[in-house]
């Protein structure tokens, strides 16, 4: 039997980004005793990367916007594929929840009237984005951190511990989340400094690890995005949700190689910032889609005006949504109307003064003169497509954020599945954060409390067999499988680089076939994963834990998109180009194959993932009727209208 | 395109003791240090111990210390370098190390649990928060903190000196202090809780000789001394003389002439 550490708490929470401390705050709150476990150091979470802001109705900059707009806004974002309940709730309460930071100490850019500013940005009607200038969500990680230690500060006068009730175990990893029966019954981690094992036993388990970029070689996200949280889902018995979804960011650094896919914010195209070609021309105004067209302007003359007079002119083209622009840009480069480092231009410099930019885009004046010698308010940045989100994710009750099929579980954040439908909004991300964690975390505290008393013990099996695949790569050549240890960098990059080509922004049958022939080879190879040295703070381990993650998740993706053949949002097609209804309302479950958990098949044809369809609950009449008739023909079945 | 190979010294070792390692490494155009690492993790090294997280300078973990001064490892390019140079890499000299270049940092996250909390005024209920940008300004350039505690690491006060930690809070808490002092809306003073008073008596803001690294090093470039700790020293005064007062505001009339 291993000999770990145990602990007990009410609510264990995976990931410390918004959604994560979002979830910690609410569960203690109501008087959960809540562990928060995060790989890095607390207040390093990729959300603050986030740089263009929250979205919410708060109609500060436009007194026309309201929770019905956003909504609105937020299903054609997704092409009407999302999980509307969660829209609906997401659009009515992220007024609340940025209010609410404000109360936390927050300080956002302040409007003339001393109110919080709003700023324009893709697919939303009216300025939005409460932010702090374009490094909105490291206010959101810090507010929210200094929340949890103003909680811990609470904490320690009337116990004289300051975690007695709410604690942050920071560098550490959860490898499985450990169940009685059905239910959950706490997480299997391991410290990085130590590289010691230890177990928190628990009946609620909050996972809110954010994202799966690091399967794709050209990516804005951090090292910690490996998918652990779909991944720990899916070897628990939940199911994931469209993990086809991928959304390429449009506007990524394209050059120096070494920053290649790093994050160019939106706002600068919400503040006035235009495409061009090496013709320069502005070629977004040649890739309105027709579901689009009435909201767009037509001339360059009409889209600059709008910035001053909204009421009556159409927004310019740059301001699609995300997939929009990313298709065109990877268009115009395939041909050869690129820049030359392989991307397009964005300029501002010839749009605003450049003490403006200096001002409204400090990071981006930043980044692009300290890593690329550019000067953004001289000369236009180069930019291309970058990975940059998932919409897929674990499958979750829309009201309580509980993962389907496993009592215990919730999911709140990027991990979580349905929200943003086919494709996000930028800005939809940080508040379906707070308005979810705080969801998840309330759910999950309430669950807890109703099993006071009774809490699924912890399965000593089960520990045994997580401390064993812990162990696994330092005992790789001795593990009796076929061939020399495998190093674990080199089959990240191999990972990444199938990803890229072949499961990428532009997908083919014959391609995605291929990928998961590579990733089940991958697969084989993984399992001989070794390392070098012992356990303490180790990163060649644990990446080799970590590739089991990023190959469960990979296969989610390539199989889910072979699957669907249709393009929507962030999957398109090259053999089928166009939108279906017919798909319009049916979701692709992705389910471990082996039931029990367990990891053995390496067949490729059939793979680790067993996928399943399902049709969507109708979307409700009221909400329907938020839309014209003629909108709504262009995206639902005919048997959807009539109903 | 052009590469070639440079050469670097990494610390590597653990608390009991270590050493400066020779390595000779493949380096590219456009590539940071950081990237050097990285590389050497996949090709040389695979259990080099390294925090990081975003590699575009927005996180604040890849912090070490580069040739002696205290840098993030993301944003220091190759190029600023001389191609025959040998570069050194060592962990942040300050905190203890825990392998290679990774240290306990746990010094930072203590001191933030002794900085009293945002007070939210009483009877203005969420979304009635009014405040106007040249006044917010102030605290949101404290705010760009990325908390990458490179300031934390050459002040001189902590950094030779274990035996100052225990009563000094350092230049980013003391920014904290300051940012919450000139929050328009921190209603601290309102519960009895003096700000100015804790820097001065809780904090440690009298170890602080305005010596300017803490600014020197800022990869937010913060005014961490002139717009943060000098005001807090010049708020202060009236309830405890410091003749650094004094000596600050000469220095800082003669750098704006």
């Amino acid at each position: 039997m291993s000999v770990v550490d145990r602990q007990e708490w009410d609510v264990v929470v995976v990931g410390a980004g918004g959604a994560g401390l979002r979830a910690a705050i609410e569960a203690r709150e109501r008087g959960a005793r809540t562990a928060v476990i995060c790989k890095s150091l607390f207040g390093k979470a990729h959300t603050v990367m986030a740089e263009g802001g929250i979205a919410a109705a708060m109609a500060n900059a436009n007194p026309h916007d309201n929770w019905q707009v956003h909504f609105r806004d937020t299903l054609r974002g997704g092409k009407f594929l999302n999980q509307w309940r969660m829209a609906e709730l997401h659009a009515q309460e992220a007024p609340d929840r940025v209010w609410e930071l404000e109360t936390w100490g927050a300080l956002f850019d302040r409007t003339k009237d001393g109110r919080i500013s709003q700023r324009n940005f893709g697919g939303h009607e009216y300025p939005r984005l409460a932010h702090v200038g374009d490094r909105t969500g490291l206010e959101l990680i810090r507010t929210l951190q200094q929340k949890i230690v103003a909680l811990q500060q609470e904490d320690f006068e009337e116990t004289g511990a300051y975690d007695s009730r709410l604690k942050v175990f920071q560098e550490c990893t959860v490898t499985r989340v450990l169940k009685e029966g059905e239910r959950v019954s706490g997480v299997f981690a391991y410290e990085r400094e130590t590289g010691r094992f230890f177990v928190l036993e628990a009946p609620a388990v909050v996972v809110a690890t954010g994202g799966i970029g690091k399967s794709f070689k050209v990516t804005s996200n951090s090292w910690e995005y490996t998918g652990d949280g779909h991944a720990l889902a899916l070897l628990a018995g939940a199911p994931l949700l469209n993990m086809e979804f991928v959304q390429f960011h449009p506007t990524g650094m394209v050059w120096p190689p070494s920053v290649k896919g790093i994050l160019v914010t939106e706002s600068v195209r919400g503040d006035g910032g235009v495409l061009r070609n090496s013709d320069g021309k502005r070629f977004m105004f040649d890739y309105v889609p027709d579901v689009f067209k009435e909201k767009y302007a037509e001339s360059e003359e009409e889209g600059d005006r709008w910035y001053d007079d909204p009421d009556h002119n159409r927004r310019p083209p740059e301001l699609l949504p995300r997939d929009e622009v990313a298709r065109a840009i990877n268009a115009e480069v395939k041909a050869g109307r690129g820049s030359p480092h392989g991307g397009v231009f964005l300029d501002v410099s010839t749009r605003m003064p450049a003490e403006v930019i200096r001002r409204r885009l400090p990071s981006m004046y930043h980044q692009f003169k300290e890593l690329a010698d550019v000067d953004i308010t001289a000369e236009a940045m180069e930019v291309g497509p970058t990975c940059h989100y998932v919409m897929g994710g674990i499958a979750v009750e829309s009201d309580t954020a509980a993962a389907r099929g496993v009592p215990g579980l919730y999911a709140a954040g990027e991990v979580a599945g349905g929200m943003h439908g086919s494709n996000r909004l930028g800005g939809n991300s940080l508040s379906d954060l707070l308005v979810f964690g705080r969801r998840a975390g309330r759910h999950a505290a309430e669950y807890a409390q109703r099993l006071a008393g009774r809490r699924p013990p912890v399965d000593e099996a089960q520990v045994d067999t997580a401390a064993a695949e812990a162990l696994r790569p330092f005992s790789a050549e001795t593990a009796g499988e076929a061939g020399p240890p495998e190093n674990p960098y080199a089959l990240h990059q191999e990972l990444q680089q199938t990803m890229n080509d072949l499961v990428g922004i532009i997908r083919r049958e014959g391609e995605m076939e291929q990928a998961l022939h590579r990733l089940a080879e991958l697969r084989v190879r993984a399992r001989r994963a070794g390392v070098e040295g012992h356990r303490q703070f180790n990163p060649g381990w644990h990446l080799a834990l970590d590739l089991r993650n990023m190959l469960l998740v990979s296969e989610c993706v390539a199989r889910a998109a072979l699957e669907r053949t249709e393009s929507r949002g962030g999957h398109t097609r090259e053999d089928h180009p166009a939108m279906d209804r017919a798909w319009r309302n049916v979701n692709l479950l992705c389910a471990l194959a082996d039931p029990t958990g367990g990891l053995a098949s390496t067949d490729p044809a059939r793979g680790q993932i067993r996928l399943t369809r399902e049709t969507t609950d109708p979307i409700r009449p009221d909400l329907l009727a938020l839309f014209e008739k003629e909108e709504l023909v262009k995206y639902l079945a005919e048997e959807e209208l009539y109903e | 395109m052009s590469s070639y190979e440079a050469r670097f010294k990494v610390w590597r070792g653990d608390e009991q003791g270590g050493g400066l390692r020779d390595f000779t490494v493949e380096v590219n155009d456009g590539e940071v240090v950081l990237d050097i690492v990285h590389r050497l993790q996949a090709t040389q090294a695979p259990d080099l111990a390294v925090r990081w997280n975003c590699k575009a300078g927005k996180c604040g973990s890849c912090s070490a210390e580069i040739n002696g001064r205290p840098r993030l490892m993301c944003m220091t390019r190759m190029s600023v370098f001389d191609r025959a140079e040998t570069i050194t890499i060592t962990p942040l000299r300050a905190f203890p190390v825990v392998r290679d270049l990774v240290t306990d940092v746990g010094f930072n996250y203590r001191k933030a649990r002794e900085i009293p909390a945002f007070v939210p005024p009483a009877g203005v209920g969420p979304g009635e928060y009014r405040m106007f940008q040249e006044d917010v300004d102030r605290s949101q350039e404290f705010r760009k903190c990325i908390e990458c505690f490179l300031c934390q690491d050459t002040c001189h006060v902590v950094r030779d000196h274990e035996e100052n930690k225990q009563a000094f809070a350092g230049p980013r808490f003391l920014m904290r202090v300051a940012e919450l002092d000139m929050h328009p809306l921190d209603a601290a003073a309102e519960t009895g809780l003096d700000r100015k008073r804790t820097a001065q008596d809780e904090h440690g803001l009298g170890y602080c000789n305005i010596t300017k690294c803490c600014t020197e090093v800022c990869p937010e470039g913060i005014k961490i001394t002139d717009n943060a700790l000098i005001p807090l020293k010049e708020r202060a005064v009236d309830r405890k003389y410091d003749p650094l007062v004094w000596l600050g505001s000469k220095i800082r009339r003669r750098s704006g002439t």
